[in-house]
């Protein structure tokens, strides 16, 4: 079976956010730069399915030249391709993004493409079943657990503590959340084909969306001090006082 | 007229709520015969569209609500704000609508314009209280077999008397300071003492020392105990977008300068394994003699 995982870099934020002067964007100058959660998830259940049922792996992404190195990553976890849909602009809001990747992965006859639930940065709970409305595709989302049989994928995603089943016929978009899985580390052979592998660069056509970014904010913090209780072992007689004035003891 | 999708749960009330502060609100909750599928969800949405010719419908934010409004988007080309915290109508209908929405799981807001002859957006959960409940109109669209292609075959519930995360009213909660699987077995104990649960940071789940269910935060669960005790975490605003809806924090950490104290209601600096070791001592200690047999 044919793969395809759609992977968005998102930058590794810390402890706080900061913004850059025109609160355009997260100022990521000293930060580093990863792949969302949910999608190096994705990238892990791609491999897996594909080390059971045989087939091939790609990565796409719509981003930056530098983005190449969230799609190095992939590689250097086993993803055999890559595709980056090069843009410098930042404005793409969900739709157009979708119709971007719709556009690559429409005659590309993957059995199945995979995306995250949500990305990690803008959060739009709405790409992967886009792509999948544009090519006809069935879609479930919210997956924490894919088994493939004759053609068939029967997912279960969690609800309220229990779980869902479902079942979807391939070729399929399914989005998944982090925890159907434990994404392997790179390995030292990967990294070196994830430097050899050629990527292949589209320029994506882009369309403008109706969510259009305006500013970032980085909402207020909760203002009140904290009590220290104390410290160490010394402390728990006025910690088991504070439980039981809060009533949890 | 707003429309707002209806579902089981308090969330919706706020949507409610939320939909209420836009103008006149119609509440529709989608009958799908019994079990659910998100292309009945959507073709409700499209049909209600259709025949009310709505400014706006607006959902949760819930995995469902989100779900039904994507697929609902997708259908009628239009965009989708996911997780407004606040929303302005513009001067004339069918102008942009002026949108904040939250990014990075609420760390980080964003001010936005949202075009498009109706307005789809989901509302981020508790950012407005709920309303008083309001009438609701069960909708059953007509169906293509399409829209029944994915739908829930069947549940699995969780084993009986198991607490929840989300459920719980005291969150025990574990970071890399934990240092190992085995030392999650004292802040099992303390969980056990207070009637909670325990969760962790996604350095835990990471390393295998928990399951992911049980990690709090931004690709995790969004908990609001009556108290979250957080040990050895250091307060990354990823974690603390899932905790922040706790009524109180306490943080045990052997840094004072860690972020996740300042982000607390009460903090104990030190040894995590010492600290939660008094702790359930002193729990013992002073729990009153059980009665009866
Ligand atoms: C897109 C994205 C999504 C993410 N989603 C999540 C998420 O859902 N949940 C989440 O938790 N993280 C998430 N993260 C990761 C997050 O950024 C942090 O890396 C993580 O929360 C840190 O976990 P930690 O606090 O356990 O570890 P650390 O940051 O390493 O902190 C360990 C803390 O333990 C203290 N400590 C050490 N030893 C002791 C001791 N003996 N006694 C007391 N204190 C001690 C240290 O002082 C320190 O404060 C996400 C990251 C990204 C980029
Ligand atoms: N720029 C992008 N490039 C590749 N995939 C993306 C991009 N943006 C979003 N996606 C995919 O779509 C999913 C949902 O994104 P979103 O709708 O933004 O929450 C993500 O988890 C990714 O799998």
């Amino acid at each position: 079976m044919h793969v395809a995982v759609c992977i968005k870099r998102v930058p590794e934020t810390g402890a706080r956010i900061t913004l850059t002067a025109d609160a355009q964007e997260i100022d990521t100058s000293y930060l580093g730069f990863t792949i969302s959660p949910h999608e190096e998830c994705a990238v892990e259940e791609a491999l897996r399915l594909v080390e059971k049922h045989g087939g091939t792996t790609t990565a796409v992404t719509l981003g930056p030249p530098a983005a190449a190195e969230q799609l190095r990553n992939a590689i250097a976890m086993g993803v055999q391709s890559a595709v980056l849909l090069e843009t410098e602009q930042s404005d793409w809001d969900p739709q157009a993004t979708a119709a971007a990747l719709a556009d690559v992965l429409r005659d590309g006859g993957h059995d199945l493409l995979l995306f995250g639930n949500e990305s990690a940065d803008s959060g739009g709970y709405q790409v992967g079943v886009r792509v999948a409305h544009a090519l006809g595709l069935p879609c479930v989302t919210g997956v924490k657990g894919i088994e493939i049989a004759e053609g068939v994928a029967k997912v279960r995603r969690e609800e309220s503590g229990g779980w869902e089943i479902f079942e979807v016929p391939l070729p399929a978009v399914i989005s998944v959340k982090e925890g159907i899985n434990l994404p392997r580390y790179a390995s030292l052979p990967g990294r070196l084909r994830a430097k050899k592998t050629e990527i292949v660069r589209v320029e994506p056509g882009w369309s403008e969306g109706g969510l259009r970014r305006q500013r970032l904010l980085v909402p207020q913090e909760h203002g009140s001090a904290v009590e220290v209780l104390g410290e160490g072992p010394a402390a728990a007689p006025r910690v088991v006082e504070v439980l039981k004035e809060l009533g949890v003891a | 007229m707003i429309l707002c999708l209806v579902e089981p749960g308090a969330l919706s009330l706020e949507a409610v709520a939320f939909a209420q502060s836009l103008g006149p609100v119609q509440a529709f909750s989608v009958d799908a015969g019994g079990t659910y599928a998100p292309g009945v969800c959507a073709a409700a949405i499209v049909q209600l569209v259709d025949r009310h010719s709505p400014e706006a419908v607006v959902a949760a934010a819930s995995d469902r609500g989100q779900e039904a409004m994507a697929h609902a988007a997708a259908r009628l080309d239009l965009p989708l704000a996911a997780n407004c915290v606040s929303a302005q109508a513009g001067e004339q209908p069918g102008e942009p609508w002026q949108v904040v929405r939250q990014r990075w799981g609420g760390s980080l807001l964003e001010e936005a314009t949202l075009s498009g002859p109706v307005k789809l957006l989901t509302v981020a959960p508790h950012v407005v209280e709920p309303a008083a409940p309001v009438p609701v109109e069960a909708f059953s669209p007509e169906l293509t077999e399409a829209d029944l292609a994915v739908r829930i075959l069947r549940r699995e519930e969780p084993p009986p008397g198991t607490v929840s995360l989300t459920d719980a009213r005291v969150v025990v909660g574990g970071g890399r300071g934990v240092g190992s699987a085995e030392g999650f077995g004292l802040l099992e104990e303390l969980a056990t003492l207070l009637g909670g649960a325990v969760g962790g940071s996604r350095v835990v789940t990471n390393l295998g020392w928990r399951a992911h269910a049980d990690q709090v935060g931004q690709t995790g669960a969004r908990i609001a105990p009556d108290l979250y005790i957080a040990c050895g975490i250091s307060g990354a605003i990823q974690h603390i977008v899932g905790c922040k809806g706790a009524k109180k924090i306490l943080a045990i950490n052997k840094d004072p300068h860690a972020p996740m104290l300042a982000r607390s209601d009460y903090a104990v600096v030190g040894d995590l394994h010492e600290v939660v070791a008094a702790v359930i001592d002193e729990l013992r200690r002073t729990a009153r003699p059980a009665t009866g047999a």
